[in-house]
């Protein structure tokens, strides 16, 4: 089923004006629709494609290549967990495990998030936490439950 | 009454210590004691088992106490903190304390002293303004440094390369995609002194006749990405980048671009093609990015430490540079201490320290008293060092020579109850996760390792398994196109030959392997 006007257009639009100038823009230009439309509509392919002058099977690639973008809507919270060696040596894996079990949070893996020395790291919808305990996720998802 | 300053780091480490809770309940005390205080948010010192670590400007000198938890600011008001008084947090000045005294700051020498975006100099610059391009690059090949995000290619003749080229357009662009789990470094040093990185990245932009750079920094570092930004804002408006390099060179102006969560993007031809709009697929190499690089034209491409390491060099010499170090490993390496160990951070060093005094006598060993088993040197296509390897000097030689990797200074510890099979097997799942599939032995060999290993561990036909898996990684090892595929074996391969009974081989199945 096609809704080609279910997405923001103007917002696109707006991306499309402020960074299809650019060198090379089309990751600038799929960050700036992900963070004003919190995803990259499938639907929008066309549009950006045409707006930087690509096939839409090149925007598609692109799109579809990055772990960082989504094409659907991300269920709140984002609590990015650190899969890596170094959050593993420390429970990463468990406490990956419990956040799933946890429910309540759109849960996602990321390998790395530079904070090696405080793992296991989580970022909370961009806010980082270190030294994170099972306690301390569900205490701080509690909060952020809260507070919506 | 003056204003005590106080400074509380804003590095993302610290954040993760909750240090924006800890600065705003120190605001708050200070308005209710009527002891007026000026927070600066600066970068961290690196010492990130302290985090958060705050400093006060007493009449006694710079005092640090950490780590400061928001329900001991009380208590550290009534004992005077401002005035240095004495608390169980005190640390005294951090200057003073052994993990932070042993080290040779040049990289991060100003990293955490004050504001990020706090006026600097520029001396690196204006020397760097003063000489001719050769005499530039001459200085960086002089001073031996070698790129610091892994392959360790000297600077200089990537410079000289890259300088002699000609083109129409040529480019600086710094790759900031710090994937390596157990690095951090270059988050740091862009949150903590940007300025420093602009300043490298001008200094070869003189070098080599660019007057355009790109930075690549990753999405999973939104603090650095907006720290970076404001520099760069702050410096365009303080009229050290755009139209003139602070105001008499020629144009040169930066852009950050930011990554899509792709590993192997920080192989820089991959990041190439991420910066040009493309998925992050390797390149086959030749051209090297040095004669046809971005967009086709000649490109410095370099990590964020090598870059920050160049204004060192031109302020202060190449000798000045030269004279630390071991071998040809030139200069300083800022080690990155991470996972389970008691005492994590940043320690900048001379190449030449060992892994034992870098992990035990640094580190302290594990978080949790455990004893240490392995340790994984150069971020997940490092190979795990067993103990017997820990008195080996850190530097690129004399680990290439054991078949090991500085990488870019990450160092992760595990101790006893790591199972390194499972290890092996998840360097292998990264490596499918995260392969670009343009090279077979990296796009297939990676999924058919995770079966291998799986098989090895269910004693699956071990012995024949454990053939296999060794084949393939003599095919991963020798016909991959980048590092990702080519050194996936390295974790795998040492943890299989180091720990062979987490594989359930024992002493007497080790033949058979």
């Amino acid at each position: 089923m096609k809704h080609t006007d279910s997405y923001d257009r103007q917002a696109v639009g707006r991306v499309l004006s402020e960074r299809g100038h650019l060198d090379g823009p089309l990751m600038p230009v799929l960050h700036g629709v992900q963070d004003a439309l919190g995803h990259v509509p499938e639907q929008a392919v066309a549009q950006i494609a045409q707006g930087l002058n690509l096939s839409r099977a090149e925007v598609h690639g692109v799109l579809t290549y990055y772990h960082h973008f989504r094409t659907q809507p991300a269920k709140r919270p984002v609590l990015q967990v650190c899969r890596a060696e170094a959050c593993r040596s420390v429970g990463g894996e468990q406490l990956l495990r419990h956040a799933h079990a946890a429910g309540g949070c759109g849960v996602e893996a990321v390998y790395c998030l530079g904070l090696c020395a405080m793992a296991p790291a989580v970022m909370l919808e961009g806010q980082p936490y270190g030294r994170m305990t099972a306690q301390r996720l569900d205490d701080l998802l509690d909060d952020v439950g809260g507070a919506r | 009454m003056n204003a005590t300053t106080v400074y509380v780091s804003r590095d993302a480490a610290a954040l993760a210590a909750d240090a924006d809770l800890v600065a705003a309940a120190i605001a708050a005390h200070a308005d209710g004691a009527q002891a007026p205080v000026s927070i600066v948010r600066n970068g961290s010192r690196g010492l990130l088992w302290l985090e958060p670590l705050v400093e006060v400007q007493t009449p006694q000198g710079r005092i640090a106490y950490g780590p400061v938890r928001v329900q001991d600011v009380r208590s550290l008001f009534e004992a005077r903190w401002l005035q240095g008084g004495a608390h169980p947090l005190r640390l005294g000045p951090v200057e003073d304390i052994a993990q932070f005294r042993r080290q040779q700051r040049l990289t991060f020498a100003r990293c955490g002293l004050d504001d990020p975006l706090a006026p600097v100099p520029w001396n690196g610059l204006r020397a760097a303004l003063a000489l001719a391009p050769e005499a530039i690059v001459q200085q960086v090949l002089d001073s031996g440094l070698r790129g610091r995000g892994g392959a360790a290619f000297p600077a200089g003749i990537k410079w000289r390369t890259v300088a002699q080229a000609a083109a129409d357009r040529k480019y600086v662009v710094c790759n900031a995609d710090e994937g390596d789990s157990g690095t951090f470094a270059d988050r740091m040093l862009m949150e903590g002194d940007p300025y420093l990185l602009i300043e490298g990245m001008a200094i070869a932009a003189l070098a080599v006749g660019a007057s355009k750079g790109f930075i690549y920094i990753r999405s999973e570092y939104p603090h650095a990405i907006a720290a970076f930004e404001s520099a760069l804002r702050a410096a365009r408006q303080a009229g050290v980048l755009g139209a003139a390099l602070l105001g008499t060179g020629p144009a040169f102006d930066i852009e950050v671009r930011v990554g899509g969560g792709s590993y192997v993007c920080g192989e820089e031809t991959a990041m190439l093609e991420s910066l040009e709009g493309k998925r992050g697929i390797v390149r086959a190499k030749p051209p090297l990015p040095a004669v046809q690089g971005l967009f086709g034209r000649p490109t410095v491409i370099n990590n964020v430490l090598t870059f920050a390491a160049v204004p060192t060099i031109l302020e202060r010499g190449a000798d000045f540079y030269r004279d630390f170090g071991a071998g040809r490993s030139r200069g300083t390496l800022p080690f990155q201490l991470a996972g389970n160990v008691k005492r994590g951070g940043l320690f900048e060093l001379p190449f030449g320290l060992t892994l034992r005094e870098l992990v035990f006598d640094i580190g302290g060993g594990t978080a949790n008293g455990r004893p240490v088993k392995a340790i994984q040197v150069g971020g997940p296509l490092g190979a795990y060092v067993p103990e017997a390897q820990w008195e080996l000097p850190l530097d690129y030689d004399a680990y290439a020579a054991q078949g090991l990797v500085l990488g870019h200074g990450g160092v992760v510890v595990h101790d006893d109850t790591v199972d390194m099979a499972q290890m092996a097997r998840f360097a292998m799942e990264f490596c499918a996760a995260e392969s670009c599939g343009k090279c077979t032995p990296c796009r297939i060999g990676s999924t058919r390792g995770v079966e291998v290993i799986d098989r090895i561990v269910l004693n699956h036909n071990r012995p024949q398994q454990v053939r296999l898996l060794r084949d393939l990684c003599d095919t991963m090892l020798a016909g991959s196109l980048c590092a990702m595929g080519g050194m996936t074996p390295y974790p795998v391969l040492s943890a299989l030959n180091h720990y062979p009974q987490d594989f359930g081989l024992l002493g007497d199945d080790e033949q058979a392997a």
